[in-house]
């Protein structure tokens, strides 16, 4: 990591960090909802539901600070190198770990599961969405990648904790330009483990399961009126 | 010191909460120490909670009466901010109800408190029942999405009427001109939030030690005869005894305390019907012991627009 806080870059880096969760919190009054697991200061890979741009700042802003610092979100480099602005937040501001999704193969980068499966390795913490891209539909949520399966053979000493990120698609819908102040939670459930010989498929249902069951009784309500 | 008698009077109501709340935590720390033992204990560390959060609301109450009108207006203001945050954030609706909200929250909202503030009666009495009625569901209809959307309007118009012209009706009090009582106005909220929350409170203690019967065990399961009768009865002698703060006469003064209970303690019923239909016990978590905002608030948010009106017919010439 190239920060350093006595440079101008990242003491400005600091200061927007600061900011922008600060006014996250003061729009949408987030609130961290930890059930069956604690913040730990271990390597981990949170993986949660993808609305909207703003999701990994809200799960980032209810992290403890000392964990913010070590948690790096996975972001898509076509959304965020494309201006000086995005590249300024997403790499200087929270060292976001880019990727390209489009694919092509051969280049080097061009492979999301093994950069992140680097990154890892290489002590990180994670935020990742791995319904792959952003859900901008009436669906609850998009089916899984399979990367989530990979990572998890790969890096068997990282916690997985599921997350659900409640109503925040709904403060900024797609196409909108006003966010409503509507009251938004981060919940963060039991941490799944790959287990013994355990398929792709299966792995990956239960990820999906363990994500959707941290939904508020309320919400899950709704699925039974389509 | 040189004091009018009106803040003489406010003084000595907050002097006398204070004194109920300083007899309430001497209560709660030594039901910790003898009943619980220092061990945790639900019922007592949530009553322990609920009298601190009281010393918070009666602090932030008291600072925006020092501030006179401005802060009164201010501080409901906020209320108002916070409840449809509560209300909107558990309701249903869908991205066609975006713009719908979007001017609930920042048209409606600060139109109704600017209409206060300027004194203007006859649009701030209308404003949200006729205009945003209107407006809300052309602006939903504009979205082009109709699923189920008779129930989503709805909730929008509800939120609105519950969370800003209710409890708009509270710093409205502001504006009355009451002959013989002029300059006095803070008093008359005082006297509503005294009785109101007051008879939640009794209702609450009278509960707690002698509720059996429920009185509606679908909706609320802590509401019993014992709390509902014991507590409004004493909240009502609680505002005949407050008589000399008001212009009413003792009788009138237990006569209006009467209603408000009642229309109060039917306000947290039919809240809580809302909040069983979505599965939630409180509306948020703001307010540590309480839940949210309009759970502490649901009570005021029914008397106070009947309080409004019945000063405003036979006291206002």
């Amino acid at each position: 990591m190239s920060r350093s806080p006595q440079s101008g870059l990242g003491l400005a880096a600091a200061a927007s960090a600061w900011l922008i969760v600060l006014a996250a919190r003061l729009l949408t009054g987030v609130r961290a909802i930890w059930s069956g697991t604690t913040p730990k200061a271990e390597q981990t890979l949170y993986f949660a539901n993808h609305t909207s741009h703003g999701d990994f700042v809200l799960l980032w802003a209810t992290l403890p600070a000392d964990l913010r610092a070590i948690t790096r979100p996975v972001a898509g480099q076509d959304y965020w190198e494309t201006s000086a602005l995005r590249r300024f937040i997403g790499n200087d501001v929270f060292n976001a770990l880019m990727i390209r999704r489009d694919g092509a193969g051969g280049q080097a980068g061009s492979d999301p599961v093994g950069q992140m499966t680097e990154a890892l390795l290489a002590g990180d913490s994670l935020i990742m969405f791995p319904e792959g891209t952003r859900n901008t539909g009436d669906e609850v949520l998009l089916p899984l990648k399979s990367g989530l399966y990979h990572l998890a053979r790969a890096c068997p000493q990282v916690r997985l904790v599921p997350v659900w990120i409640e109503n925040l698609k709904r403060v900024l819908p797609k196409g909108t330009l006003v966010p409503i102040p509507l009251a938004c939670s981060v919940r963060y459930g039991v941490p799944i483990v790959l287990a013994e010989g355990e398929d792709k498929n299966t792995f990956i249902a239960r990820a999906r399961a363990a994500m959707l069951d941290l939904r508020p009784e309320y919400d899950r309500a709704e699925d039974t009126t389509p | 010191m040189n004091l009018s008698p009106s803040t003489q009077t406010t003084l000595m109501l907050f002097g006398g909460v204070f004194g109920v709340l300083l007899l309430a935590s001497s209560i709660g720390a030594l039901l910790k120490w003898r009943v619980a033992r220092g061990e945790p204990h639900s019922v007592i560390d949530n009553l322990n909670s609920r009298v601190n959060a009281w010393w918070v609301m009666i602090g932030v109450i008291g600072l925006s009466f020092a501030c006179g009108k401005n802060g009164v207006i201010v501080l409901f203001y906020l209320i108002s901010f916070y409840a449809l945050r509560e209300f909107m954030s558990l309701a249903y609706t869908r991205r066609g109800d975006h713009l719908a909200i979007a001017v609930a929250f920042f048209i409606a909202l600060p139109v109704q408190y600017f209409l206060i503030w300027i004194d203007w009666y006859g649009l701030y009495s209308i404003f949200i029942p006729v205009y945003a009625f209107l407006v809300l569901p052309i602006l939903a209809a504009v979205g082009g999405d109709t699923k189920r959307f008779l129930e989503r309007t709805s909730k929008v118009q509800w939120g609105l009427m519950i969370c800003v012209f209710c409890i708009s009706h509270v710093p409205a009090l502001l504006t009355l001109q009451i002959p013989g009582f002029e300059g006095r106005n803070l008093l008359l909220i005082a006297f509503l939030v005294i009785v109101v929350q007051g008879s939640d409170v009794l209702q609450y203690v009278w509960g707690k030690l002698f509720g059996k019967r429920k009185v509606a065990p679908e909706l609320s399961p802590s509401k019993t005869w014992e709390g509902l009768v014991g507590g409004v009865a004493s909240a009502t002698a609680l505002g005949a005894a407050l008589y000399w703060t008001t212009p009413f006469s003792p009788g009138q003064a237990a006569l209006m305390a009467l209603t408000i209970c009642m229309m109060g303690f039917f306000g947290g019923l039919v809240m809580s019907a809302i909040k069983r239909d979505r599965g939630v016990k409180d509306w948020g978590t703001m307010i540590e012991g309480h839940g949210g905002m309009l759970d502490r608030l649901d009570s005021v948010v029914f008397a106070a627009p009947i309080y409004f009106h019945a000063l405003r017919y036979w006291w206002v010439p």
